[in-house]
């Protein structure tokens, strides 16, 4: 049953791929982008039971941090041009 | 000060549940770890009942068991819009007022009007939360000012 | 009973998580991508979680699995509402339905 989850999180994992390749704005290639993530930290969670080692959940949070991080900050560099080292008091 | 001696119980609670090691050498990391992140915190002024809200979790035991039921409505209600064949969908953006009395009943509001599917807060603008609706049905559950109220409830209970 | 139960909510899961996807598909724009984001961000993340934490019984595991899903669903609006925020300051226009805005059905 755990090897139908992981079968169904790689095909959504890739049609949110699909969804980065076509686009059409940044803006969908970044929410693609954090699906992708999110369901990056699913799978590893599910392999983690699968394969009986889930000393993965560990694995996992840590995906889940950088996905967090990484759609702010490639936000800030989206919106602003840069990572905001200059401007002060604003907020995304 | 009970906020940071609350943020310092939550760091260290943290630390252990995810580490459970008690060698000497691990639990000094742990401490080390926690030092840092309060002592940015401290830095950045953030430790207070905005940044470690901690009369909250008690109250959110009311709160949640609510939201939950919200969002597994309106889940099934997306999923089965994303499943026919031709899209039922009448994206929308309308604006609500959040009468919360704090920033941060305010910030729950908004973030629980996005955690429910079919509606996302796309902006604010003073009191005014921007809502974009997936469906007319989405919009009305968000004006008819019922999560507010609820928000609303869990900040108030002193 | 335990096992079987947790594995029928994984896959549950895991099928929220597929019609999220096919929504990030289907839907016309950007905004109403979100909406279809959000369905495997809440209930996709929320069952295959759960499903999992009845698996693994009272135990550490469990603490675990629940506090990735309270991370989950702590950040993930604050995510959304970032991206939504930015695309609308960038211009973008959402896709209004013009036909519902007269009374009707």
């Amino acid at each position: 049953m755990l090897a139908v989850a992981t079968g169904a999180v790689l095909l959504a994992m890739g049609l949110a791929l699909v969804r980065a390749w076509a686009g059409p704005t940044v803006f969908d290639r970044i929410l693609a982008l954090n699906a992708f993530g999110t369901k990056t930290v699913l799978l590893i969670a599910v392999i983690g039971f699968l394969s009986g080692r889930p000393d993965f959940l560990d694995l996992a949070l840590v995906y889940a941090l950088m996905n967090f991080i990484g759609v702010i900050a490639v936000l800030r560099f989206s919106k602003y041009g840069h990572f905001g080292d200059h401007d002060e008091g604003e907020t995304i | 000060m009970k906020h940071t001696v609350g943020l310092i119980l939550v760091l260290g609670g943290i630390w252990v549940l995810w580490s459970w090691h008690f060698t000497p050498l691990l639990l000094a990391f742990g401490v080390l770890s926690c030092a840092c992140v309060l002592l940015i915190a401290l830095r950045m002024r953030i430790v207070d009942e905005e940044g470690a809200p901690i009369h909250l979790p008690l109250r959110l035991f009311r709160y949640l068991p609510w939201l939950f039921w919200e969002i597994a409505k309106a889940n099934i209600d997306v999923a089965v819009r994303i499943l026919r064949p031709r899209l039922s969908i009448s994206p929308r953006v309308i604006e609500v007022l959040a009468s919360q009395r704090t920033d941060v009943g305010y910030v729950i509001y908004a973030n629980s009007i996005t955690l429910t599917p079919g509606t996302v807060s796309i902006h604010t603008e003073g009191d005014m939360i921007s809502v974009h609706a997936l469906t007319r049905e989405a919009a009305d559950g968000v004006l008819n000012g019922e999560m507010g109220r609820h928000v609303s409830r869990l900040e108030s209970a002193k | 009973m335990g096992p079987i139960v947790g594995d029928l909510i994984v896959v549950a899961g895991s099928i929220f998580i597929v019609i999220g996807g096919i929504g990030l598909i289907r839907f016309p724009d950007f905004f109403t991508r979100m909406h279809a984001g959000g369905v495997t961000d809440t209930f996709g993340a929320g069952l295959v979680l759960t499903g999992l934490a009845i698996q693994a019984g009272m135990s550490l595991i469990t603490v675990k699995l629940l506090l990735i899903l309270l991370f989950l669903w702590l950040t993930s609006p604050t995510a959304t509402h970032a991206l939504a925020n930015s695309a609308l300051e960038a211009g973008l226009k959402p896709k209004l339905d013009r036909q519902e805005e007269a009374p009707s059905s």
